[in-house]
């Protein structure tokens, strides 16, 4: 309490700048007129008596020292005075402060906002409250190579009741639902959840409640709950929404709840997190299957919440034991070659996914492009330290301390790389909407990027630090001058410090290593990028455009107008009928989302049971399955192989067949005939109310392979069904022709609802589109990394200009005698050349060993290309070698123009 | 740089506060008068140093102080104990004498007399 308040009054001191000077100068006058009378009575002559009292009382000086000292904080004070003076050194050389500080606010304007980036996704991936309590519950079958292959209500029911989870949730992936009843129905994309789902993430409504965690409705319980967005753009944020019945797939559902603003649902997609509709169900009574012990959805996901200082290890432990005695109780349903397993993931890691390792890699590309500012910015500051050498002499020879003239230096160079973060800082502030565009959109919490405190704080650390560190080694090196020579050369035609332009020359070997990594890296990414760019995909997409509606799946199967394969025909052909007879179209197909080449984020994927090979689901390889009409190989140029493709007479009642490719023929049927082979595919998608045995379907034909999945892959096992006999929900017509992208939607939509005035058309876009949108986070990575790429090769180009630039004056003298003597031009030409030549040669030996570290670390993200790729290496070390050397060669030039005379002149 | 040992200026603080303690408000020269014919030789030189002292004590609210004047009519500062300077001077007496008691014993101790 004492010392704070001693230091409060020291600290509002020095703030009003109040001392007590005046004071003790009267406090003196007076001790000191006391002592004069005393001694004066004792007897002694007045001279005398003065001279005693001022001995008694010590130095004034002295006094009013430490008497300041007290009043005030001498440390802050001096602060204060370096600032002051560094302000005026700072607007003294305008142009040195002006690139020093421009430099950081790149090195760190850039690096703020790569972080903010990842603080929105990586560091806060759950704007829940607790989010280390978050687990998703998973489980495998790694005894027949399955992961994640979904959750049965039964065993959710045993996870939940055995006392590791304050509670534990399903989820649907997401899906989507057809709104109906106001102007245009609408296509919104819903997750069905059991009612304690909300009280699992710790969130509650902003209007209205959640579900009733304890609500035991075995099917739909016809509530639902509104995100804010939905709620304020289709309802105007009516206060009265609650109890509102809206309908959905036919089916109606009442309000009960409004989500507050900035809640978002977990998911690793933009899509799952932009859920805005929650249905409550408890996925047991109808529309879902029977809840049997065995019957595993890959849709569902499990997230529970753990028990309050539970760890994921401890949990995990318990969860192991509940498992084994599960199997114990139920051999039937858990065979011992499956291995059942339940495994918990930290919710956290699920949604970031697949992005964390080109954010990571974009943080490391930025953090060399800030550690090259910071070089850079240490160069000038040696650099203007031989500039200032007298001046600091002259400080010290007056007597200042090391320490005192260290602290002032690096109260200079904070003053910059503060200076510099502010500015970065502020650049990024006002630019934020614009780069923000640049962001793909596929990035998860794209919406919850902001430029805010936090990353203010950041980008302060940053400063400071780095301030620190570079700005530590020059004032360092400037404070050990060796007083009497650079006192005696006066300032002029120096040879300079040893140990200073060794520093200098070390910081551009730095310089150049480092812009080499990142130029390797960006290369090595332009290359990956430019291959896939370039890959033949194995379909065509020119002039192709996709187009999706969506039939309503409502819980009661018998009023769904398009409930059988055979109903939905009708629609479907008519939608194909009339699209064929819209301006333009050529060819008209139709796919359920699965079959949008690239477009779809989640492929859904149905266990394969091989006839004669495997006999229960729960052993079955997965495999991708879209659903096609017959016209959809033609239409996207998938050359058939073997066999056929489907026809018009492949219908509901005729035997069902498949189409395979050929990826799945030499994985399935290695060596063999896949043509005649039989398989049965278990039926996943929304509104399968039976979980009875699917039909036998025989193979039919063979496709060519076609990278439909992902560019960088180039055969994924598939087999496609035909739509006429296993209808789909999401449907996707696809048209190709000479499309006006802007009419067609609108005529397509017209068309469609010709036939059902119900269905919503949305999301028109070309497979082109949809291409580039699949490489977008790639092209934003590279893209990135190029221009860091760029901003450090100009960064080392003038750092090596001013290091050869700096060599070159200190030598003038010497070149001067050299031409004096009669040194050819082309010589001294060389002679410094071959310098700039040495720096390039050592800092590019060191990028390469640096850039193999690196690119083999990012080995993940190449395609079509060897992390040691010679082209990429040698073309980088040759651009790197020539920018150093062009650098180089302005100096030189100078240096070989050189007046002798005026040179010796003038020293 | 330090005039005084750390001791020295605890010990001085103490005297200062005693001062205080038994003759009631004083201005500087006062205090350093008391304190120089208690202790002897401590302040007979550098009694300047005494003043940077009441500052901080006054900072820290062990005293307070206003102008006045003194016997002779001249315009002096006058210190005086606050109720707060009163209870730490109680507080550092007691610690004192207990520090004291202690180093006493050790000094009359004898080999003789341990176990």
């Amino acid at each position: 309490m004492k010392f704070l308040r001693r230091f409060f009054l020291r600290v509002t001191n020095l703030a009003t700048g109040r001392g007590a000077d005046q004071r003790l100068q009267d406090e003196l006058a007076e001790h000191l007129a006391f002592q004069i009378d005393e001694n004066l009575c004792a007897g002694m002559a007045p001279t005398e008596a003065r001279r005693q009292a001022a001995l008694k009382l010590g130095s004034p000086e002295a006094i009013r020292e430490h008497h300041h000292a007290e009043q005030s904080l001498p440390f802050i004070e001096n602060l204060l005075f370096d600032l002051r003076y560094a302000v005026r050194m700072l607007l003294r050389s305008p142009g040195f402060s002006f690139i020093a500080i421009a430099t950081m606010a790149l090195g760190i304007g850039a690096t703020t906002a790569i972080y903010s980036v990842i603080d929105a996704t990586l560091l806060h991936p759950l704007p829940y409250p607790n989010p280390a309590e978050l687990v998703r519950v998973v489980d495998d079958l790694p005894g027949v190579g399955a992961q994640g292959v979904g959750i049965s209500v039964p065993e959710w029911r045993d996870i939940e009741d055995s006392g590791i989870f304050q509670s534990a949730a399903i989820t649907g992936r997401g899906a989507n639902v057809n709104l109906t009843g106001s102007a245009q129905p609408l296509r919104l994309s819903f997750k069905q959840v059991t009612p304690n789902y909300f009280s699992v993430l710790g969130v509650d409504a902003q209007l209205g409640r959640t579900f009733d965690p304890h609500d035991a409705t075995p099917g739909y319980n016809l509530e639902v709950i509104l995100s804010d967005g939905l709620w304020r753009r289709e309802f105007g944020a009516d206060p009265h929404i609650l109890g509102k019945a809206l309908r959905l797939d036919n089916d109606v559902y009442h309000v009960v709840g409004v989500m507050p603003h900035g809640f978002r649902d977990q998911g690793s997609t933009s899509d799952e997190q932009n859920v805005e509709l929650w249905l409550g169900a408890g996925f047991a009574g109808v529309p879902f299957p029977p809840p049997l012990r065995d019957s595993r959805l890959r849709s569902r996901v499990v997230i529970a919440r753990l028990k309050p200082g539970l760890s994921i290890a401890a949990a995990q432990r318990h969860l192991d034991v509940l498992v084994e005695s599960l199997k114990k109780q139920y051999p039937a349903e858990y065979p011992a070659q499956t291995a059942w397993t339940v495994r918990l993931i930290p919710l956290s890691e699920t949604v970031v996914g697949n992005v964390r390792q080109s954010l990571l890699m974009l943080f490391g590309a930025v953090g060399l492009v800030l550690l090259i500012s910071c070089v850079n910015v240490a160069n000038l500051l040696l650099a203007r330290t031989s500039v200032r050498s007298r001046e600091i002499a002259v400080r010290q020879a007056l007597g200042a301390q090391k320490t005192r003239l260290i602290r002032q230096l690096l109260t200079e160079s904070l003053l910059l790389f503060v200076l510099g973060g502010i500015a970065g800082f502020a650049i990024l502030f006002f630019a934020r909407h614009f780069l923000l565009q640049l962001v793909p959109e596929s990035l998860p919490h794209l919406n919850d990027i902001s430029i805010n405190w936090g990353v203010l704080g950041f980008a302060l650390a940053v400063s400071v630090v780095a301030g620190i560190v570079f700005g530590l080694a020059p004032a360092w090196l400037t404070s050990r001058l060796d007083l009497t020579s650079t006192l005696r050369q006066e300032g002029r035609g120096s040879s300079g410090s040893l140990g200073r332009s060794r520093a200098r020359q070390v910081l551009v070997v730095t310089e150049l290593a480092l812009s080499l990594v990142l130029m390797v890296a960006a290369g090595l990414l332009l290359r990956s990028f430019w291959d896939l760019f370039a890959v033949q995909p194995g379909f065509n997409p020119d002039r192709v455009m996709a187009i999706e509606t969506w039939l309503p799946g409502p819980n009661d199967p018998t009023t769904d107008p398009y409930q059988t394969a055979t109903q939905e025909a009708v629609l479907l052909r008519e939608i194909l009928r009339r699209s064929r007879t819209l301006p333009g179209v050529e060819e008209a197909a139709i796919g359920d989302e699965t079959s949008l080449p690239l477009g779809h984020s989640d492929p859904s994927r149905l266990p394969l049971i091989r006839e004669g090979i495997e006999t229960m689901d729960n052993q079955a390889p997965l495999i991708e399955s879209p659903i096609v009409s017959p016209e959809y190989f033609h239409l996207l140029g998938m050359p058939l192989e073997r066999g056929r493709v489907f026809s018009e007479q492949d219908i509901e009642t005729t035997p069902q067949v498949a189409v395979i490719n050929q990826a799945a023929a030499h994985t399935y049927w290695p060596n063999q005939d896949p043509l005649g082979k039989r398989v049965r595919l278990r039926l996943d998608t929304r509104g399968l109310s039976s979980s009875a045995e699917s039909a036998w379907t025989t193979i039919i034909g063979v496709i060519a392979d076609a990278r439909t999945e992902s560019l960088a892959d180039a055969g994924i096992p598939q087999i496609y069904r035909s739509v006429y006999q296993r209808g789909s929900k999401e449907v996707t017509i696809f048209l190709r022709g000479q499309l006006d992208p802007s009419t067609i939607s609108p005529q397509v939509r017209e068309q469609v609802q010709a036939v059902d005035a119900t269905l919503p058309v949305f999301h028109a876009e070309t497979l082109d589109e949809v291409l580039s949108t699949s490489l977008s986070v790639r092209r934003f990575s590279m893209e990135m990394v190029a221009l860091f790429a760029v901003t450090a090769l100009l960064l080392a180009g003038l750092g090596i200009y001013g290091t050869i630039s700096y060599v070159v004056n200190e030598q003038r003298r010497e070149i001067a005698i050299r031409l004096a003597l009669g040194a050819q031009r082309g010589n001294i030409l060389n002679m410094v050349l071959r310098r700039g030549f040495g720096l390039a040669a050592a800092g590019a030996g060191l990028g390469v060993a640096g850039a193999l570290i690196i690119s083999h670390l990012m080995a993940g993200l190449l395609f079509g290309v060897s992390p040691n790729d010679l082209t990429t290496f040698a073309g980088v070390t040759i651009v790197l070698t020539g920018v150093a050397l062009a650098a180089s060669y302005i100096p030189a030039l100078r240096a070989m123009r050189l007046d002798p005379i005026t040179t010796l002149h003038s020293d | 740089m330090k005039e005084t040992p750390d001791v020295l200026q605890g010990t001085l603080a103490l005297m200062v506060l005693k001062t205080l303690d038994i003759l009631g408000p004083q201005h500087g020269y006062g205090i350093a008068r008391r304190v120089e014919q208690i202790s002897g030789d401590l302040l007979a030189v550098n009694q300047g140093t005494l003043y940077p002292l009441l500052l901080k004590l006054e900072h820290e609210g062990s005293i307070a102080s206003e102008w006045g004047a003194s016997e002779n009519n001249r315009r002096a500062r006058f210190y005086r104990l606050t109720a707060a300077g009163r209870k730490q001077l109680q507080a550092e007496t007691r610690e004192w004498e207990q520090t004291a008691a202690i180093i006493a014993r050790f000094f009359k101790v004898k080999a003789e007399d341990l176990p």
